[in-house]
């Protein structure tokens, strides 16, 4: 008699162990840690090959979170703000790779932010998650460009420069897929990852994810007090599948339809939706008031399909160039020939 | 004397001297002087190529200022019947159409050679050990042609029609060369050749030739070509498979990524798709530059990046990182003149230190060295079998003089090996293991083995990081485990040493004085030997071509008495290396190096070895 495997598995057949990556190595209860978990979760939904997934980073704690999933996957641990310049090479070379970065807000918004801007400018395809916790935890305690202006802490004294919106940021350089989440909201976290891995360029996600030991401290808006509490989601939405059927049963006009590039859907409940987030003005308008406000506002702020990302732009559509074979790579005997003859 | 005086009127005694010369035919250097972006780029390259196509051995330099439009520029032209090419110190012919340098030009025509210049330039003409002959530029071109703008340009042409009837320059040769130029453009052509003809009329009618230099057809130059260094090395990156380039403007070395973007088009299309096989990007700054290439090579694909100095400078991290992750990458370093943005359009061999041991903390890597166009070429597909066998970054060491300036090669050689794709494991061969370790030494050259991201395996997946790793590519601070790691990469740079091409060695019998020189140098340290022999100097030679240096050097100063290195920097750089890799024979080695921002003369080699020579012999 066979025995059947009671454990479940996805649809090519993985289990979720299979989407494991080593212990962490953070502190307890730092928000990167659920945000592992996320990314394993949305990549094991998805039914994503491990083998098929580069994973990298840059320096720092968010950039040590790579190691902590999808052990098959391909891991690069980069330089301190450079990982998109090293996926932007990746993911042209091999362009049916999917990739996915982890950065934080001192990798993307101080050392990176100008390889990160060129990145979103060129649209390589990937998914950009932000661990975003206003402060540097490996260094153990300055403040980072993303804290807010008069913010204090027990070493680094007061901050007196306002912030940087890397939401903003990623919006004004034409990104199709801008979103915010908070660490400790793990169904918005998940749904989000797993819409990204739909968009056709460059995903960014900047989501709130506490440091516990230097910047949890309840007035901080890095905190998980703070994003609990404060939390305001900008639309409630669904992450359908490409090959699932739409059978969530919303009267007509109350939901708002949104088609990603691989021909997912994004279903956004009308009547909890304070924002249409296929209007770009409409999004820098509230990511300017949420500024004002010291709102915390969370969802998709923006997507828009439309642009080619950098493989298209580059025109490479069939094979990988990493998958040309060598007598391909190399012109002819007789070509050379030929160029060299005109230069007689 | 005033330079707007009538030719007839200055043909005085000592120009019917100076016209009782023998001829000197076949060498002589011409320097032409005009302002920076007058369009005299076409009229130089113009008359290189007049007398290449007549056969005989030329080189020109173009000795810019770092601008757009309006400072001043000098284009040098040397041709010389016994093939030394390199720069000369002074030249014989000069041409003049830029007046605010038309006294400096003035004085530094060799003695006995001519000066040409446009007839409104007011100078006092003081010489009478040279010919003199004022051109109406300005008529000329204006007769010419009446779009003003055009005017500027044509203008340049008047002194290639009037260098061409003294000289005796083809006009069929200089029409080739024009069509050359405009890729066989007819109109274009036409047009420039309306006013050569017209100065050469006009040269023929209104001058009387006093000096002694003249062209004759010969065959020195049946089956070469002519060609620039970075579109050598672009044309081997080609040949060597890239598929991908990222690069950042930067002088000298924007021509390779032009030519890489010049020619990837028209021999890397595919036939059946019409999909590219290749990638260029234009980075927003080095760094990125490199670390594209780092991502790139990373899963595979035969990536390169060219810069120089400052470029090097911003892409040491990335270096670092790419040595100690083992990632292959190809870099081409154009040098030019620092420290700091330093002379950003002039020559200098001056990066050989920073280059060699680029990063931080241990780090050492193998560079190309090419002394030639063909060279650039040959290494420019080397460097990616070489990179990708032993996974690190490979450096070539170019530099402005050999990548922006026109030099004779014979042509190229196609690539005589397949490529070498290095330590790569399939799917397959993963099966049969079951499993591996990135960084173990499996075959004690030091170089593991790697898969490549997408590899359809459970257990091909690895870590890439600069962080301390084991053989596993596991996070490792344990010391044995660093250790282990860096004495088998100092393993792998000995595989380097051997895979590295040997410097070429000409020992001549009885020499007890070697000449070690490398790069662009080659030409002058040639010439500056034959200098020396004829004053009764033996010298052997050793041209190095890559580092890290090895045996063959060390053989070379053990079989000489003194051995000078000659190099263009100011701090001896090579010198220095070879110091440290023949301790033993330090005392025997010997500075002549230079640096002024321009390509070495034989003159400055010759007088600094026989310098050398009078002290050792005093001693």
């Amino acid at each position: 008699m066979g025995t059947v495997s009671l454990q479940k598995v996805n649809v090519i057949g993985l289990q979720k162990v299979d989407y494991k990556g080593n212990d962490s190595t953070l502190c307890a209860g730092c928000g990167h840690d659920s945000i592992a978990s996320q990314i394993i979760t949305a990549f094991y939904e998805m039914g994503i090959k491990p083998e098929n997934v580069i994973k990298l980073s840059g320096i720092g704690c968010s950039s040590k979170s790579p190691a902590y999933f999808m052990n098959r996957a391909w891991g690069f641990n980069t330089l301190h703000g450079r990982m998109a310049a090293v996926a932007t090479g990746a993911l042209t070379a091999n362009h049916h790779l999917i990739g996915i970065g982890v950065s934080g807000d001192g990798d993307t918004g101080s050392i990176g932010l100008g390889n990160f801007k060129h990145m979103v400018r060129r649209n390589v395809r990937m998914v950009y998650i932000i661990e975003n916790n206003g402060v540097y935890g490996l260094t153990k305690g300055q403040f980072s460009a993303t804290a807010d202006v008069g913010q204090e802490l027990k070493h680094a004294g007061r901050n007196e420069l306002p912030p940087i919106d890397l939401c903003m940021e990623a919006i004004t350089a034409e990104c199709g897929f801008v979103a915010r989440s908070f660490a400790g909201d793990p169904k918005q976290v998940v749904t989000l990852i797993k819409a990204a891995l739909s968009h056709r360029g460059t995903a960014v996600i900047d989501i709130i994810s506490p440091c516990v030991t230097f910047n949890n401290h309840d007035d901080s808006t890095k905190s998980y007090v703070w994003g609990k509490t404060n939390d305001d989601r900008i639309n409630d939405f669904t992450y359908v599948p490409h090959q699932e059927e739409i059978t969530v049963d919303y009267e007509e006009g109350e939901v708002k339809e949104v088609t990603l590039h691989d021909g997912s859907h994004i279903l956004l409940k009308k009547v909890d939706s304070k924002h249409d987030p296929t209007d770009r003005a409409a999004a820098i308008k509230l990511l300017e008031e949420a500024r004002e406000k010291q709102l915390f506002i969370t969802g998709l702020l923006y997507v828009d399909n439309r642009r080619p990302n950098l493989a298209e732009t580059l025109r490479l559509n069939g094979t990988p160039l990493v998958h040309v074979p060598a007598e391909r790579l190399r012109p002819s005997r007789e070509s050379l020939e030929k160029i060299l003859n005109s230069m007689k | 004397m005033i330079a707007s005086v009538q030719p007839s009127q200055q043909a005085g005694l000592h120009e019917e001297t100076l016209a009782s010369r023998s001829p000197v035919v076949n060498d002589f250097s011409i320097m032409v002087a005009t302002k920076n972006g007058s369009g005299s780029q076409t009229a130089n390259t113009t008359l290189l190529r007049a007398l290449f196509k007549m056969g005989i051995p030329v080189s020109g330099k173009n000795l810019f200022p770092s601008n757009i439009q309006g400072m001043p520029t000098w284009y040098t032209i040397r041709a010389n019947k016994n093939g030394f090419v390199a720069r000369r110190p002074h030249a014989e012919i000069v041409v003049t159409l830029n007046p605010a340098t038309a006294l400096e030009d003035y004085q530094s025509v060799q003695s006995g050679g001519f000066f040409m210049y446009a007839d409104d330039i007011k100078l006092p003409l003081s010489r009478s050990d040279i010919s003199h002959y004022p051109i109406p530029v300005k008529k000329l071109a204006t007769e010419n042609e009446k779009e003003p703008k055009l005017r500027t340009y044509v203008a340049n042409m008047v002194y290639v029609g009037a260098l061409a009837q003294l000289l005796g320059i083809d006009l069929a040769d200089i029409e080739s060369a024009l069509l050359f130029h405009f890729k066989g453009k007819r109109k274009p052509v036409e047009s420039n050749m309306k006013v050569v003809r017209l100065a050469h009329e006009w040269a023929a009618e209104n001058l009387i030739k006093t000096d002694p230099f003249r062209v004759e057809r010969m065959n020195a130059t049946e089956g070469l070509i002519m060609i620039d260094g970075n579109t050598a090395g672009a044309l081997g990156a080609i040949y060597g498979g890239v598929t991908f380039a990222a690069w950042y403007p930067i002088t000298p070395a924007t021509g390779l990524a032009d030519a890489l973007n010049h020619f990837l088009p028209q021999l890397r299309t595919d036939p059946q798709t019409g999909a590219p096989t290749y990638a260029v990007v234009q980075a927003e700054d080095e760094l990125a530059a490199l670390g594209m290439v780092v991502g790139a090579g990373w899963v595979g694909a035969r990536a390169m990046t060219s810069t120089s100095g400052p470029g090097i400078s911003l892409m040491t991290e990335f270096t670092g990182l790419a040595y100690f992750a083992e990632v292959p990458a190809v870099i081409w370093d154009v040098q030019r003149v620092g420290p700091s943005t330093g002379m950003p359009t002039r020559v200098s061999q001056g990066d050989v230190l920073k280059v060699y041991f680029l990063g931080h903390g241990d780090t050492k890597h193998p560079c190309y060295i090419p002394g030639n166009v063909k060279e650039c070429f040959e290494f420019g597909w080397r460097a990616f079998d070489l990179a990708e066998r032993l996974q690190t970054p490979v450096f070539v060491l170019s530099d402005l003089d050999l990548g922006m300036n026109q030099w004779m090669s014979e042509p190229f050689d196609y690539p005589d090996q397949p490529m070498d794709r290095g330590k790569v494991l399939s799917a397959e061969d993963l099966k049969r293991l079951g499993g591996f370790a990135r960084y173990r030494d499996v075959d004690g050259d030091g170089i593991g083995y790697r898969t490549l991201p997408g590899t359809d395996h459970p257990l091909a997946a690895y870590f890439a990081r600069g962080t301390g790793h084991n053989e596993r590519a596991q996070l490792s601070e344990r010391p044995e485990d660093w250790e282990n790691n860096m004495v088998r990469l100092a393993r792998k740079f000995e595989t380097a040493r051997r895979l590295m091409p040997k410097p070429i060695a000409e020992y001549v019998e009885g020499a007890e004085v070697g000449i070690i020189s490398y790069g662009s140098a080659d030409p002058a340290v040639q010439e500056a030997r034959a200098m020396l022999a004829e004053a009764g100097l033996k010298t052997s030679y050793l041209r190095l071509r890559a580092l890290p240096l090895e045996q063959t050097t060390t053989e070379f100063i053990a079989a000489h008495r003194r051995c000078y290195v000659v190099e263009l920097n100011s701090d001896a750089q090579m010198l220095q290396l070879l110091r440290l890799h023949a301790p033993e024979y330090a005392t025997r080695l010997h500075a002549a190096n230079h640096s002024d921002g321009l390509p070495l003369t034989a003159e400055w080699i010759s007088t600094a070895v026989q310098a050398g020579e009078g002290s050792a012999n005093r001693a």
